[in-house]
């Protein structure tokens, strides 16, 4: 079966990013895995070195919830957030803020959008509307930090198996 | 902050930079050539010209009397890979929700027609 791509559209100069990718499952199950604390610490993760807890996660408008992500090393990485609306299965607005910016107040608004297709796939679209250029940048870059937390993680693997 | 920036971000932040780009991305073209492609004044288009050209997505050759603007490629690379390392942990992640699914819809079997 044929990998789904993931697309990442990121205009120059603007505040916002898309991110759009297909499931091979149908729309329910695949908002039950975004809105399902359970199910969303199983994905949410993302890297494999790190671990995630969640606070607490309300998936209803006028919830909110709080999920941190841990290094090997112990830093702690929290997110928290309103949910505005959660509409099963096609539809959640809410805000994000990721607590280890250097101050508070950089919110971003996300508009996930399920749109289920034939043969039981869904599409799901995510609008990040950033306050400003210079945020919507630095989430994209934030991903580079990511990129040198991995190689550090690898590293102490490949060093913990050369002394094993 | 003053518009003195001039890296292949600020090239490519314009909506009418990214279709010069893509116009002589085709064939290189001289300026008459590119402004008959817009709407906007000649000399509009000849400061994005220049933009371009200090961003070094543009060069230009001259051919007998003619000057031809000529786009170079290389830079765009940078920003690619400016954003690889988000679209890594994007794709981690839904890689992680593709066996979740698949293992969520082998478990419900098929008791669960949705």
């Amino acid at each position: 079966m044929e990998k789904n791509q993931t697309t990442i559209a990121a205009v120059p100069g603007k505040q916002e990013i898309f991110i759009t990718r297909e499931f091979d499952a149908p729309r329910e199950l695949v908002f039950k895995a975004y809105t399902d604390p359970e199910l969303l610490l199983q994905w949410l993760g993302g890297q494999c070195d790190l671990t995630m807890r969640i606070e607490k996660f309300e998936a209803r408008a006028g919830g909110s919830y709080r999920y941190i992500h841990t290094d090997p090393a112990g830093n702690e990485y929290g997110f928290h957030g309103v949910c505005h609306e959660s509409t099963a299965p096609e539809r959640i607005i809410q805000t994000f803020e990721f607590e280890g910016l250097p101050e508070a107040g950089h919110v971003a608004m996300e508009t996930t959008k399920f749109e289920a297709l034939p043969n039981n796939r869904t599409r799901v679209v995510t609008q990040s509307v950033f306050q400003s250029v210079a945020d919507r940048d630095g989430m994209l870059q934030s991903g580079m930090e990511q990129g040198v937390l991995d190689s550090h993680a690898r590293l102490e693997e490949l060093l913990a198996t050369v002394t094993a | 902050m003053t518009s003195t920036r001039r890296d292949v971000f600020q090239a490519i932040a314009d909506p009418t930079r990214r279709q010069i780009i893509n116009l002589i991305a085709q064939q290189p073209l001289n300026l008459n050539a590119i402004a008959d492609n817009f709407e906007v004044s000649r000399p509009a288009i000849s400061q994005h010209i220049k933009i371009l050209i200090e961003c070094g997505l543009i060069d230009v050759k001259k051919n007998g009397r003619e000057r031809y603007c000529e786009v170079r490629l290389e830079p765009l690379n940078e920003v690619a890979q400016w954003i690889e390392p988000y679209r890594r942990s994007i794709e981690e992640r839904f890689t992680k929700m593709d066996d979740l699914l698949a293992r969520m819809q082998k478990e419900n079997g098929s008791n669960d027609k949705k």
